[in-house]
């Protein structure tokens, strides 16, 4: 018995070790390896308070392991009483005075790191993005540029991107693990926070609050790109032309499918702040489709055929005719051809 | 034994005698028999949740249905589970433990169990009547407004005929201790458990109502298109934030207090030694349920309510590790010294150290608001309530059914068993929770349905599947082993375990219906170890024999739950067809009524004679 318990106790360190080891999860989603101001931040005190609590932790188990070794009842004495100690006042002002102080060696930082990040003075002299969350997907108007799109927010790295965050329908929550903290999109107010990215690269984002059947699949990313791609990016976005005509027929087609159905009741292609659905400008240059597919124009047509099966509870879905494959692979081969800026994804880090 | 059951009854008159019974004893026996029934429940749906999360993408349920499963979990367990077993306990044991023949109204005390039951058959039988609640179990606003079907309405009902139970029952045990303590039981004399139950008494006291008020905001919305969460028409969603967690982190002490006292009784016991430091644990026990009133937003830290809001919440919150370090320091100075045996009860109590430390350790992180912008909402915060939840409050439930399983149904449990039970579960336990702590850093928020393929998180999801599966085999043991014990456990003394400490261990196992014959004299803290240390193998008695007043027992309070309970089906329906409106009318007539009778009828209880007392053994 004994030994088989050793045996299984190994196995269990072990395999916790393995798995402390090899996951501090995936890179650019992850909080554990901070990328951005916040997350850095929170990194810190996390820091802190463990080693705070890991001390403690092994006070009292000292305690506990010699308490068990030491104070068994043994053999013959089963009519031993031991004595009846009330307690011991220096003892316990001892281990009511160091909790304090631990305490506050925890409050001090937090509080200071609260005021900080809760600091929206360079607002004004940054790139402010309101942010609008929906159910299921993200949308982000960049204040005063005429710019919107959605599920992709492109930011400069090493800026601080002031973010104007709330609801259009129930309460969602922002969050990109990997560069900040997360602040709830509420329905009656508006949430400001920044985020600042110390690297470029693509970093998922999650919502965080339950929100409806797809809560899980509200994912979002946020593309950090150099100061002069970024620039760039933003000329394209302000110069594009929602008209254009596609040169491929197939592309043609699709187009006149898109409006044909009446997509651009919800759809905007251009910066219209029409919202309902989620902004399609630049849909070539896109990371993902409705959040979670690889962007493929397979994935696109399965999308547009039954939306239903991917993101169930979308708004999308028995808000448009029924399309044919054929009428569907159109559309996605106009979508996927919505090419409007030289930045993409793939600037990110390059 | 009592006079009753010396005769074989038949089944109907067994039933009638339970539905009619206003007997602590009983009625904390048929608490504990319906939060298993649930807590049973509440496992088979944490367990779906667990398969759905096993591997990444999993179909295993639909998303709604997800949605139910994580509602009706954490509201069957947090609120028809863990409470009314708490509440069992508390009935059970705290009358004999200030040396009372019962609480201080014992109608009061059947119509909160019934309340309770009903309550938990109405959320349950929203599963069959069109879906279950999708909002989770704090079902915030707007989500919880906005959801289709009746699901939502059947939470909101079925939590305010429990939730009223239970504001019954902490106002019944705050009446009882404060008027029906025993002579020479004086506060500071009052065993631990008896203090929890107090404390967590006032909590539900004042926490309950901002919940009351909570779902009948929320009932108005759904049912009668008032709009005190509806933005669009000049309401606040974020209200119900705060009228929730008023109440809900005062529940959680509502949940952790009463344990704290279970331990409490239990390593004295075992360790044959007083408890340590007596007055500063009280004292810590107040505070603890002080501070949890001033610590609500600390669940709301990324609402965005501003710095100056989250930094006092965060401060507030770590203040609280205080006094609960105060008490983990005075049960390790308990056994210190001490003479220990170890049971399963022991066991469990002794699991809880390690376990309980670690969930208040993280909860002291999930304080450090800065950091708690990247826990909250994410598997962390899964971890960290399920460490305190289980390893504080459902370690305490089973640590307390082992210790006094043979006061409340007169059998030991078995201790193989329940060993065995133990290390699988307690195993099961850790491999479950701890690993959710990285899951949730690594990007995973909770309420999840799915989460995707190459995003790091398939081997910790798959090792917490596992886990749950150990702790349902744990559970399942000690399933068996109630079973077991029931059909073959050995007959209990007064004090199996040799060395009770407190009254309820002087009276025989299971006690008679009027508790004592003659009230105890109590001599001091833990007044039976007081009288053994003086050689006497019994209490002193305060009174000679005389007879007994004891209650009529009363179908009253059953009916008035049923008028309530169809009550509820009518304002649920009349969204759909203003007829059944009929049966609001039905049910208050029913429930009404049933309140006139009782307060027209006089009932002056009955009396037990001297000369049959005299005729029982001790």
């Amino acid at each position: 018995m004994s030994r088989w318990m050793g045996k299984l106790k190994v196995f269990v360190l072990l395999s916790f070790a393995a798995l402390v080891l090899s996951a501090c999860g995936k890179e650019n989603l992850t909080a554990l390896d901070p990328k951005g101001y916040g997350a850095q931040d929170a990194m810190n005190i996390m820091v802190l308070s463990i080693i705070v609590m890991v001390s403690v932790f092994i006070i009292v188990m000292l305690i506990y392991t010699i308490v068990l070794i030491r104070f068994r009842q043994k053999k013959g004495q089963e009519d031993y009483i031991p004595k009846q100690v009330e307690g011991n006042h220096t003892l316990e002002i001892v281990w009511t005075a160091i909790p304090i102080l631990l305490v506050l060696v925890l409050a001090v930082p937090t509080v200071i790191s609260v005021f900080d990040l809760a600091d929206t003075t360079e607002a004004s002299s940054s790139v402010n993005v309101e942010v609008t969350g929906n159910q299921y997907w993200w949308h982000f108007n960049y204040e005063g540029e005429e710019i919107q799109t959605s599920q992709d927010l492109y930011i400069p790295v090493n800026q601080k991107v002031y973010l104007d965050i709330q609801s259009s329908d129930v309460i969602h929550s922002f969050w990109v693990p990997t560069i900040s903290g997360k602040i709830d999109a509420n329905p009656e107010n508006v949430n400001t926070m920044f985020i600042e990215a110390y690297e470029e690269g693509v970093y998922w984002g999650k919502c965080a609050e339950l929100c409806g059947p797809s809560h899980s699949l509200m994912d979002f990313k946020v593309v950090v790109v150099s100061q002069e791609e970024f620039d760039a990016w933003v000329e394209d976005m302000k110069n594009v032309d929602a008209e254009e005509v596609p040169q491929d027929a197939v592309a043609q087609e699709g187009k006149e499918l898109f409006e044909a159905n009446n997509c651009m009741a919800c759809h905007a292609i251009g910066s219209s702040p029409v919202a309902t659905g989620p902004n399609l400008t630049n849909y070539a240059n896109r990371t993902s489709i409705a959040g979670i597919l690889e962007p493929s124009k397979e994935n696109m047509v399965e999308w547009l055929m039954d939306p239903e099966s991917i993101k169930p509870g979308n708004k999308m879905t028995g808000n448009y005719p029924s399309l044919s494959e054929d009428e569907a692979s159109s559309i996605a081969e106009y979508l996927m051809q919505l090419d409007h800026s030289e930045t993409t994804p793939d600037s990110a880090g390059n | 034994m009592s006079l009753a059951s010396t005769q074989k009854k038949s089944f109907g008159a067994v039933l009638w005698d339970y539905l009619t019974t206003v007997d602590h004893k009983k009625l904390g026996n048929m608490y504990i028999v319906a939060g298993a029934f649930f807590f049973i429940l509440g496992g088979i749906e944490a367990l779906v949740i667990r398969i759905q999360l096993m591997k990444p993408e999993n179909d295993f349920i639909s998303a709604g249905l997800y949605n139910e499963m994580i509602t009706m979990h954490g509201t069957t367990m947090i609120f028809f589970a863990a409470m009314p077993i708490l509440l069992g306990l508390m009935n059970a044991i705290m009358p004999l433990q200030i040396g009372a023949r019962d609480v201080a109204f014992p109608f009061l005390n059947s119509l909160g169990f019934w309340l309770f039951l009903f309550g938990g058959i109405m959320l349950n039988l929203s599963w069959f009547l069109g879906g279950a609640p999708d909002a989770g179990w704090t079902a915030y606003t707007p989500l919880s407004t906005q959801s289709p079907g009746h699901g939502v309405d059947f939470y909101v009902m079925g939590l305010q005929l429990s939730g009223a139970g239970t504001l019954i029952g902490g106002i019944n045990f705050l009446v009882t201790i404060v008027t029906m303590r025993g002579p020479g039981m004086t506060y500071m004399r009052m065993p631990l458990f008896t203090w929890t139950t107090f404390i967590a008494s006032i909590l539900i006291l004042f926490a309950f109502p901002a919940l009351t008020v909570g779902l009948f905001l929320l009932m108005f919305d759904r049912m009668f298109g008032s709009a005190f969460f509806d933005v669009a028409l000049g309401g606040n969603s974020i209200i119900w934030q705060h009228l929730f967690w008023i109440f809900g982190h005062p529940e959680v002490y509502i949940l952790i207090l009463p344990a704290f006292g279970i331990f409490s009784e239990i390593f004295p016991v075992f360790s044959k030694k007083r408890l340590f430091g007596y007055s500063s644990m009280v004292f810590a026990t107040f505070m603890i349920a002080f501070l949890g009133f001033m610590v609500w937003a600390h669940h709301m830290l990324t609402v965005g309510l501003g710095p100056v809001a989250n930094s006092i919440f965060a401060v507030a919150t770590m203040a609280i590790a205080v006094p609960t370090g105060i008490k983990i320091f005075n049960w390790l100075a308990t056994m210190w010294g001490g003479s220990i045996r170890i049971n399963s009860a022991m066991l469990w109590s002794l699991a809880f150290i390690p376990s309980f430390t670690i969930g208040g350790m993280t909860g002291v992180m999930l304080a450090t608001a800065t950091a708690d912008y990247q826990y909250h909402d994410t598997y962390f915060v899964i971890g960290h309530f399920h460490y305190v939840i289980v390893g504080g409050t459902l370690f305490g439930i089973l640590a307390g059914l082992h210790y006094w399983w043979p006061k409340l149904f007169g059998k030991v449990l078995h201790e193989g068993m329940g060993k065995i039970a133990f290390w699988i579960f307690f195993i099961g336990f850790h491999l479950t929770f701890f690993v959710q702590h990285f899951l949730g850093l690594m990007g995973m928020p909770r309420r999840y349905w799915v989460f995707l393929e190459n995003q790091g998180l398939d081997t910790g999801n798959l090792v917490s599947t596992i886990g749950a599966f150990l702790m349902t085999i744990g559970t399942i043991i000690f399933i068996i082993n109630i079973v077991y014990t029931s059909i073959k456990g050995e007959k209990a003394s007064a004090d199996p375990w040799g060395t009770g400490r407190t009254l309820e261990w002087a009276v025989s196992s299971p006690p008679p219906e009027y508790n004592f014959k003659k009230l105890p004299l109590v001599r001091g803290l833990d007044a039976y170890w007081i009288e053994k240390m003086d050689g006497n193998d019994k209490m002193t008695p305060a009174e000679p024999l005389v007879d007994i007043h004891m209650p009529n027992g009363s179908i009253l309070p059953v009916t008035m739950t049923i008028g309530f309970f169809i009550a509820s089906f009518g304002f649920i329906y009349q969204v759909d067809n203003k007829s059944w409106l009929a049966l609001v009318f039905i049910g208050f007539a029913i429930a009404l009524g049933s309140m006139l009778i009782r307060s027209l009828k006089d009932d002056h209880g009955y009396h037990i004679h001297k000369e049959d007392l005299e005729r029982e053994a001790d």
